[in-house]
């Protein structure tokens, strides 16, 4: 006997009613995308949990990639036996002995979800823990705060043993909330943003604005690598790259330099909501977090805003800098972000931008200028690459390494 | 022709080759170059750290590229006993190590520095014990090769991180230049700050080595300048060796994923054939040691002589260590491991690579009797 499978426990889509169904799909979809270079393993999936079965598969890399799929509140290596008391014995002492147990405590708990089965629950803790005490040496009984936890369901297709939990990424699967924008400019917040997302369940695809000469091929290498970090969590992402020099330069030419700035968010607004209507989505999502810099006072934020009405969702309004940090540091976006190369926000800045900007004298500026036909160019001119994890742009480098 | 000299250098593979050619040629440019010519060559160089990263078991900022292990292990030492000399001036090492770690150890005895070099026993292996002892309030950095280059016996790299877990504030180096793609060492679970490693062991070209520096660990840098390599490591990339380098260490894990076993069955052959020999004493301990390197004696006859007597048989073998056989000096390891000088002067060594055929053995054991027999003829 050993550990054969994977036992997954949802996140809250367990409490999602008549949606469960289409839930618990997507999740499967999810997982096995990520684990399709394991040729052998099966999943298997209930109402309430799922299995991948093994078939001989390392399990330690298969878990490695278990705790980036989001949907997942935990999950734990589990063998799986026939209701028979004997086997379910020999079954909880296998998955004790499987983990360095000399000088730990350990806890049975044993849940009959079945309840033809003639032995009750806590008969099965007793027989169970007698039968490990027996076997082993060392290992003592501790029920408040056990080191190996022997969590063991007597369900209707068989009983299932686990030792230890492991906690997954949390959130919705990715793909069950719909799509949305993500405004990406290679700073450090929006990859965050864009993580926070798809834990919520959304399928986002990425906008980045570039603007060559005074952005350069490095800025959009680093948006590249940051929307691979990003496929890590949410599977392929696709990446749109607007061509945006021709209406930078316009604005700044016709607007005055306080205002530039606003002008060019709103543009940016304008054309990844025109970008969403194109490809379906329902929502932008952007990197704002409330007054860390002039574009993000409420006021900009209500000048910017302007532009749609579409619903624009801000996962980091509330969170402070160093929160953002954080977690730009556990998704492992946060070196790539640091990298100083001009981008879409530091290039054209103003040295004192307006922080309470008026809608209507925005509105006044660009009423001299006609913006409208460039927009149409930018979204036509937009480039769209699908980006996973193996991406790399660079083919040429193929047969180099 | 037989090469049974691969713990000096080993032949290039032609993938690395190519690589290397082809980078030289189209991909020129300067890393740190703003243009496109600059860019492509920094894509390059990161896309080797991310792949060399990836087949150490590490991060790729954990990766800084060196010109070879002799600057690996030089920036090691010294850097760590710089950066933080102000903890302690207590280094300890052994008495089998490199040249390139010894050496430094002895400039920094000159600093003021104070160095244990632990002894090894009969199979040219530490004692841990020995070590634990070793280790004072003022210790900063333990410095521990993992397979030797003269004799292939392997330390204990594992027990060693896991003591000196228990001792935060010392940097555990190790030099594993004979070691990679032959004898597994997992960098994170050994407990390893440091790592050393060389292209030109592993098939790639001379000019690139590897240092594993491990996050959280810093480093007093060598060589000062432009802050290429992540600030640790200044001086203009050696970009086509490193992918070349890259590529070697890919295809040579390839070669241990596939070949391990094979290396270990044609070593013991060759043990086998070897110890058949009356003349010959092998050196090389039967257990824990290295699966590529075979250590002899030839009962007092000389080596030298020995190894030009092959090579008019187009077989190539060494004395010592490469770098301090032209110094006419015994073994170092095998006097520390307690050999007496006459016959720590007249050992040989054989060094095998995944590219070695079962078939060169009969060749060469045939050839090695003959220049046995010759030398014995002459000299006495």
């Amino acid at each position: 006997m050993k550990y054969d499978r994977i036992l997954i426990r949802y996140g809250e889509m367990s409490t999602k009613g008549k949606n469960r169904n289409r839930f618990v799909v997507r999740l499967k979809q999810n997982i096995a995308k990520k684990l399709a270079s394991f040729s052998n393993i099966k999943i298997e999936y209930m109402r309430d949990r799922m299995y991948i079965l093994l078939n001989g598969e390392p399990h330690e890399k298969v878990m490695e990639q278990l705790k980036t799929v989001f949907g997942i509140q935990s999950f734990s290596l589990a063998i799986k036996c026939e209701n028979d008391i004997q086997q379910i014995r020999e079954a909880a002492l296998t998955a004790v002995q499987q983990n360095e147990y000399e000088g730990k405590t350990f806890k049975v708990s044993a849940k009959r979800v079945d309840k033809q089965f003639p032995v009750g629950s806590s008969e099965l803790n007793y027989e169970i823990g007698s039968h490990i005490l027996r076997n082993t040496q060392n290992l003592t009984v501790n029920v408040h705060q056990p080191d190996i936890h022997v969590r063991v369901e007597v369900r209707k297709d068989g009983t299932y043993v686990t030792c230890h939990d492991v906690p997954g990424a949390g959130g919705l699967p990715v793909g069950t909330s719909g799509k949305a924008m993500l405004m990406l400019s290679g700073g450090i917040d929006s990859p965050v943003a864009g993580y926070l997302a798809m834990k919520r369940g959304l399928e986002i695809e990425a906008v980045h604005f570039f603007s060559p000469p005074f952005t350069s091929e490095r800025a959009k290498q680093k948006v590249i690598d940051l929307v691979k970090k990003l496929t890590k969590f949410g599977g392929k992402i696709k990446l749109h790259i607007v061509p945006f020099t021709d209406i930078q330069q316009t604005i700044h030419r016709q607007v005055p330099d306080g205002y530039s700035l606003i002008s060019s968010r709103r543009m940016m607004l304008k054309i990844t909501d025109l970008l969403r209507k194109k490809h379906n989505g329902l929502a932008i999502v952007t990197g704002e977090s409330l007054g860390q810099v002039a574009s993000q006072t409420l006021e900009s934020m209500f000048v910017i805003n302007d532009m749609t009405t579409t619903p624009v969702l801000r996962p980091l309004v509330s969170m402070d800098k160093t929160e953002i940090i954080e977690l730009a540091r556990k998704i492992d976006t946060h070196d790539i972000s640091i990298l100083p190369y001009e981008d879409c926000c530091t290039i054209f800045t103003p040295s004192s931008p307006k922080t309470r900007p008026k809608r209507e004298k925005v509105a006044y500026y660009e009423s001299f200028i006609d913006l409208e036909p460039l927009i149409e160019t930018a979204v036509a001119n937009t480039e769209t690459w699908v980006i996973d994890e193996a991406f790399t742009s660079a083919d040429e480098f193929e047969n180099l390494f | 022709m037989i090469y049974l000299d691969n713990s000096a250098t080993t032949k290039p593979f032609p993938e690395a080759i190519d690589s290397f050619m082809t980078v030289a040629t189209k991909y020129f440019g300067n890393p740190s170059s703003l243009h496109e010519l600059g860019m492509k060559a920094e894509r390059l160089l990161e896309q080797s750290r991310e792949q060399t990263a990836f087949l150490l078991g590490v991060k790729p900022n954990e990766i800084i590229f060196t010109s070879g292990g002799t600057e690996a292990n030089n920036f090691a030492i010294k850097g760590a006993a710089i950066q933080y000399r102000q903890r302690g001036n207590h280094i300890i090492t052994t008495m089998i190590e490199h040249p390139s770690v010894a050496e430094p150890c002895r400039q920094l005895e000159q600093m003021g520095f104070e160095v244990t070099y632990l002894p090894v026993n009969e199979k040219g292996i530490i004692d841990i014990d020995e070590l634990a002892r070793a280790i004072r309030e003022e210790t900063i950095l333990v410095s521990v090769m993992h397979v030797n280059n003269e004799v292939g016996a392997i330390q204990p790299i594992e027990q060693i991180g896991q003591l000196l877990k228990q001792h935060p504030k010392i940097v555990f180096h190790v030099d594993h230049v004979q070691g990679v793609t032959k004898v597994p060492l997992d960098l994170k679970k050994a407990h390893i700050d440091l790592c050393t490693m060389s292209a030109h062991k592993f098939h790639g070209l001379r000019g690139a080595g590897i240092l594993y520096l491990r996050n959280g660990i810093r480093l007093s840098p060598l060589l000062a300048g432009g802050g290429q390599e992540l600030q640790m490591r200044s001086g203009t990339e050696n970009v086509a060796a490193i992918v070349a380098m890259t590529k070697a260490l890919r295809l040579s894990f390839a070669a241990f994923e596939q070949k391990a076993a094979y290396l270990f069955a044609l070593k013991e052959r060759w043990i086998q054939e070897l110890a058949k020999i009356a003349d010959i004493q092998l050196n090389t301990p039967a257990e824990h040691s290295a699966p590529h390197i075979i250590n002899f004696s030839l009962n007092g006859l000389k080596s030298e002589v020995f190894v030009h007597e092959l090579e008019k048989q187009h077989i190539f073998v060494s004395t010592t260590s490469a770098c301090s056989s032209k110094k006419r000096t015994p073994s170092k390891t095998l006097m520390a491991m307690g050999v007496d000088q006459q016959k720590a002067e007249s050992a040989v060594r054989i060094s095998l690579s995944y590219e070695n055929k079962l078939e060169e053995i009969p060749v060469a054991i045939h050839a090695i009797q003959h220049a046995i027999q010759k030398l014995k003829e002459v000299t006495r």
